[in-house]
């Protein structure tokens, strides 16, 4: 794998392959000694565009769990509001020597544009690109919903048959594109729940079947529920009358969590906004995913960052052997 | 390619008989032993002098998987290997006898990086090192304990270990 930028053109082996490599990453982290030597000597970079916190850490706790260097850059207070452009930045990572970078950027489409310039060497790994993509939180959900199913015979195994409902913001979010190829990559049944005025117009082209009315959704006892979070900093527009009417509508509340089937489980991205789009009561019900979201996020994150930097890389072989 | 047969099933077997009772005169008896296989084919190996200590010494003795993929330091000179699960039978091995069991040793480096994998699961008293097939060409100063069969080999050639559990059949053979 040279980069990883979405799940749109993730093969079903490869996704497969950084699951159950996850799995392997995930055991070593109940172990007394935590930290692997794999990586060591390797630079990964953390390049932020835009706030996140948890993204931030998981990558950087991944990266240092397989004794990578990591260098955190937030583009506030950077050279980039001082005006540097992406490709001046991009190619000083490039001379500090750089072997891997993360990268979250307000821009879709910023990640391709820095594994194909031809600007760096280093392997690219998609954090989250405006309304594009976050493939390695689509992986966690996917990784999180098979362990919950299979348990410890995770390994090998797809998600055939089973049946996702993504509600929420479906518009404006990464999160909810790079599910939709995923988990139907994997085999598994995606149903998105949405106000018309945040469905994506071009989503008759997706692999998902769309819905308005969440009750409707949930009446035929889907396996997991996904929660997107509803993302005031993009809701620039009148997508829905009030909050309330929002949260009325669309929102899982106690009485929606209790109508679902023994075995399913709820899901967030995080954060959430407790009380619009997810209760407390849903969020803190055992069904409730949340924080093993946010564990298996450092195995995946791991399981990435070692199949981009610990073998031998995809552009040198061939050459001395 | 010519490969030539250089242990039969019956020779395995014997081999892995006499490594049990040689296990079990150095260590006086099947007490706190613990025998970790290297993936793919040492776990194998692993399973089965179990089972012939086992039956020897009348008593279970764990047997466990070790996976060192993470550990080596060839990995950048290779394709991207796919780590392999690592099984520590309940126990543990804190204060115990680790037999740590491979099919070939050729340069010593997987046992290096599995002497650096047992460091971060815990601290034996005892770590040896069995191994079916050796074949000489060391990098590092590592040497086995317990040795099924010495077979001196250019560094040109390939030694195939398979095993009935893994590829269907029990033999060893050598390709120029």
């Amino acid at each position: 794998m040279r980069h990883l930028l979405d799940t749109r053109t993730l093969d079903r082996e490869t996704a497969l392959r950084i699951l159950d490599v996850a799995e392997d990453m995930s055991d070593t982290q109940s172990r007394e000694v935590k930290k692997l030597p794999t990586l060591r000597g390797k630079t990964v970079v953390n390049l932020f565009f835009e706030d996140s916190t948890r993204t931030r850490i998981s990558f950087e706790a991944a990266a240092k769990r397989l004794s990578a260097d990591v260098i955190n850059f937030a583009a506030k207070g950077s050279s980039v509001s001082k005006g540097e452009s992406l490709k001046d930045t991009a190619q000083t990572l490039q001379a500090m020597g750089a072997d891997a970078v993360v990268i979250r950027h307000p821009a879709s489409g910023a990640p391709q544009t820095l594994a194909t310039s031809g600007w760096i060497s280093a392997g690219v790994v998609n954090a989250g690109d405006g309304t594009h993509e976050h493939p390695t939180q689509a992986l966690l959900d996917a990784f999180t919903i098979r362990k919950r199913r299979f348990g410890a015979d995770s390994r090998g195994r797809d998600l055939s048959g089973v049946r996702v409902v993504i509600v929420g913001d479906v518009l404006h979010s990464r999160v909810a594109r790079s599910n939709v190829w995923l988990l139907s990559t994997l085999g598994a049944d995606v149903t998105l729940v949405s106000p018309p005025t945040l469905v994506p117009q071009n989503v008759s082209l997706w692999p998902a079947k769309v819905v308005y009315d969440l009750d409707q959704a949930l009446a035929e006892g889907p396996d997991a529920v996904m929660m997107l979070r509803i993302q005031l900093e993009r809701m620039n527009a009148a997508y829905f009358p009030t909050e309330r009417e929002y949260s009325r509508r669309w929102g899982l509340d106690a009485r929606r969590v209790a109508s679902l089937p023994d075995g399913s489980i709820v899901m967030h991205p995080g954060p959430m906004n407790r009380g619009l789009e997810i209760s407390s009561e849903a969020a803190d019900s055992p069904r409730s995913t949340v924080l093993e979201q946010v564990t298996n996020g450092v195995s995946i994150r791991m399981a990435v960052l070692y199949l981009l930097l610990a073998g031998e890389r995809d552009d040198e072989r061939g050459g001395d052997q | 390619m010519s490969a030539r047969t250089v242990l039969h099933e019956a020779d395995i077997s014997r081999a892995l008989t006499r490594i049990a009772h040689e296990i079990l005169e150095s260590n006086r008896g099947a007490e706190n032993l613990v025998l970790l296989g290297i993936p793919t084919r040492g776990v194998t190996l692993a399973r089965r002098l179990s089972a012939v200590i086992g039956e020897i010494a009348q008593t279970e003795v764990p047997v466990g998987a070790l996976d060192v993929t993470m550990f080596r330091d060839d990995l950048a000179k290779h394709p991207t290997r796919s780590p392999r699960p690592t099984d520590i039978p309940a126990g543990g091995i804190d204060g115990r006898t680790v037999v740590l069991v491979d099919d070939v040793l050729f340069s010593g480096r997987s046992i290096r990086a599995a002497l650096d994998a047992l460091q971060s699961i815990g601290r034996p008293s005892i770590v040896r090192l069995a191994i079916l097939i050796d074949r000489g060409h060391r990098e590092l100063p590592i040497r086995p304990d317990f040795v099924g069969k010495n077979i001196p080999s250019s560094r040109q050639e390939r030694v195939n270990v398979r095993l009935i559990e893994d590829d269907g059949a029990d033999e060893v053979t050598i390709e120029a």
